[in-house]
């Protein structure tokens, strides 16, 4: 038995199965169950502003570690997610609403509708890249928007829709905590079924489509079919997000969903850390309390400088694309690369070498 | 009749400030393989420093052009020495959100300096309509459309004769070579930065005045994406017809479709630019050397 209160001092696998592990060093399990403890009773400790906060921190992280999935780990890129989430949350929306089907039906089709509309869109990926394909995604923003905010018999315009909050068993999920807890259980599910795709055959051959088109192609690499379903397989996660937005915020409207969003989320997957799971989890949680912390400190900051609150907006946007500067500058693997090189330090401290 | 004139000439007005900032976004692309996302917020920098120095401090506008361009034209020096020159080389990612996050950046401070609501210019050029034959043209559209066509004269022969404009094509050409024949890319960069920066600031004060000014002037830096593409990312004679294309179909569906679907105008650009994804990448004037897979 080894002497529990000593750190490791690296990661020393011998074989492939160690190396395939999803907790690479054993302890790491007791960590993770540590953490999920934590956050499972978070919301009987905070009051509960902060376990809404928590709700759409975790809401943004699911669409977050979709969003990496197609371009952290695929490598494709794409400024339509504020579109996608759009499409899960309408979809969502008319199935409940107009159909009068239960949420539970609902939000997997909505996961499910979105992947369709993702691969459609995903289909021009085959032949564009890069900056191409970016420009493709971009149109498919606006196009999708278009459609949904002038198609006024299925999703009532620009007016939106109301949607309710889902019940389970005769209780209604309408407390903060009720809802927590269901995007807590999506969430943990989502991340588990991110990190083992990456550890499937599926996954490898997406990381090998980043890494280099041609040569996945050379080895054998159904690259129309992987292209495709990575961008089905996302599209899937953007959409249950959306869908759980728009019953957590209980409306949808195209204004929620515009380019601006996409941007968000572009930005939450770079701080966090592109090709990371965790990664997503921490720039989701990063870039969705941005605004909050801002504004908090702008409070207090106006008790001294009367006339503060009024630029709060503008203050917002230059914060946002300072930070997202910074990261691609100093940092370009994010906060999960960051996290990363505190544990090697001490992993090694106090010898470096 | 009338109706198909006057929309044409909306249009073609409207595409030629498509064509001078979609010169500048294809500039940056050329030079330095970058694409720049904050198009749309250098014009709307430029055209709000003009707007206040002539209202704010009553200088005359042809003194406020000029003190306006020198300043867009240091906007761009500065912006590109200290946020893109360590992209050079990354992957597109980077770039595409180095420019995002810059756009945000400048769009914020625009915001906090001159808020939100509508502004408009003083009256510049003279209002007594111009007719053209059955057509009533107002004379900001005019002037509008002579700036543009000597601004892309004068470019069109600055690439061609001048020694920097030269030393651009060099660099866009093949930057190695070009280094190797003494050419300062860095300078080229810098260059091509600043000069997208004023011909995007002087779209932007045309439009000002046709318009009015406000935030939402900066979307023109999505719309030139489709410009640049339909003309092909690295030409400039395709820049300048993808802006009179984009701008004329625009106007022209804004005429005639915007009675049956509201707002088709907006998006017109967008379908094509998916049309032109679909069927020639490369654009009309562009270089064949996109890699397929």
């Amino acid at each position: 038995m080894r002497n529990p209160f000593v750190m490791e001092c690296g990661e020393f696998r011998a074989s492939y199965k160690e190396d395939m592990a999803l907790y690479k060093i054993p302890r790491v399990r007791y960590r993770v169950y540590a953490i999920i403890a934590f956050f499972a009773v978070f919301p009987l400790i905070f009051p509960e502003y902060y376990v809404g906060l928590a709700t759409l921190c975790g809401i943004a992280a699911i669409g977050a570690i979709g969003l990496n999935i197609l371009t952290g780990f695929t490598g494709l890129i794409s400024i339509g997610v504020g579109a996608f989430l759009g499409v899960g949350g309408y979809t969502s929306a008319i199935l409940t609403t107009k159909l009068g089907l239960s949420f539970w039906i609902s939000f997997p089709l909505a996961g499910i509708v979105t992947a369709a509309v993702g691969a459609l869109f995903g289909i021009p990926s085959l032949r564009l890249k890069g900056l191409y394909l970016a420009m493709a995604t971009l149109a498919a923003q606006v196009i999708i928007l278009f459609v949904i905010s002038h198609w006024d018999s299925l999703t009532g315009g620009t007016a939106g829709m109301v949607l309710q909050r889902p019940s389970i068993g005769g209780y209604m999920l309408s407390s903060e905590t009720g809802y927590y807890y269901l995007m807590f259980v999506i969430l943990i599910f989502t991340a588990i079924f991110a990190m083992n795709l990456f550890r499937s055959r599926t996954g490898r051959a997406f990381v090998a489509v980043r890494d280099r088109d041609l040569a996945a192609e050379v080895m054998g690499i159904n690259l129309f079919k992987y292209k495709v379903l990575a961008f089905a397989v996302s599209s899937f996660f953007v959409g249950i997000a959306g869908a759980l937005l728009g019953h957590y915020t209980m409306i949808v409207s195209p204004e929620l969903y515009s380019i601006q969003v996409s941007i968000e989320y572009l930005a939450m997957i770079l701080v966090g850390g592109l090709g990371s799971v965790m990664g997503s989890i921490y720039g989701a949680v990063f870039i969705t309390l941005l605004p909050v912390v801002l504004r908090g400190l702008i409070e207090t900051l106006s008790v001294f400088m009367p006339g503060l609150e009024g630029v709060f907006a503008g203050l917002r946007e230059v914060v946002f694309g300072a930070i997202i500067i910074l990261f691609l500058i100093y940092e370009p693997e994010g906060l999960a690369k960051m996290w990363r090189n505190l544990k090697d330090y001490f992993k090694l401290w106090p010898f470096s070498y | 009749m009338t109706f198909f004139l006057q929309m044409l000439v909306t249009g073609i007005v409207v595409g030629s400030v498509y064509a001078l900032v979609a010169l500048g976004f294809v500039l940056i692309y050329k030079a330095s393989d970058a694409i720049n996302f904050a198009q749309g917020e250098f014009l709307l920098i430029g055209t709000y420093i003009c707007l206040t120095l002539i209202t704010t401090y009553q200088i005359p506008f042809l003194v406020a052009m000029v003190l306006t361009l020198v300043f867009s034209g240091l906007l761009g020096f500065v912006i590109e020495r200290v946020v893109l020159r360590p992209f050079i080389g990354e992957p597109v990612i980077s770039m595409i959100m180095a420019t995002i996050g810059l756009s945000s950046l400048l769009a914020g401070i625009v915001h906090i300096i001159w808020g939100h609501e509508t502004r408009v210019y003083p009256q510049i050029f003279p209002d007594t309509p111009v007719r053209l034959g059955e057509v009533v043209v107002s004379p900001v559209y005019v002037w509008s459309l002579i700036i543009v066509l000597i601004l892309l004269a004068f470019f069109t022969l600055f690439f061609k004769y001048s020694k920097i404009g030269i030393a651009m094509r060099a660099t866009a050409d093949d930057q190695q070579a070009a280094l190797s024949m003494g050419i300062s890319v860095k300078m080229v960069f810098a260059v091509s930065w600043a000069i997208s920066a004023v011909v995007s600031s002087v779209g932007g004060v045309l439009l000002g005045n046709i318009n009015g000014v406000n935030s939402s002037m900066a979307l023109i830096g999505l719309k030139v994406l489709p410009v640049a593409l339909l003309g092909g990312l690295d030409s400039i004679p395709g820049a300048i017809i993808g802006g009179f294309i984009i701008g004329i179909l625009e106007s022209m569906a804004g005429g005639y479709l915007d009675p049956i679907i509201g707002g088709v105008k907006e998006v017109v650009p967008f379908i094509v630019l998916v049309l032109i994804l679909m069927f020639k990448p490369y654009g009309l004037f562009g270089k064949e050397e996109i890699e397929r897979v």
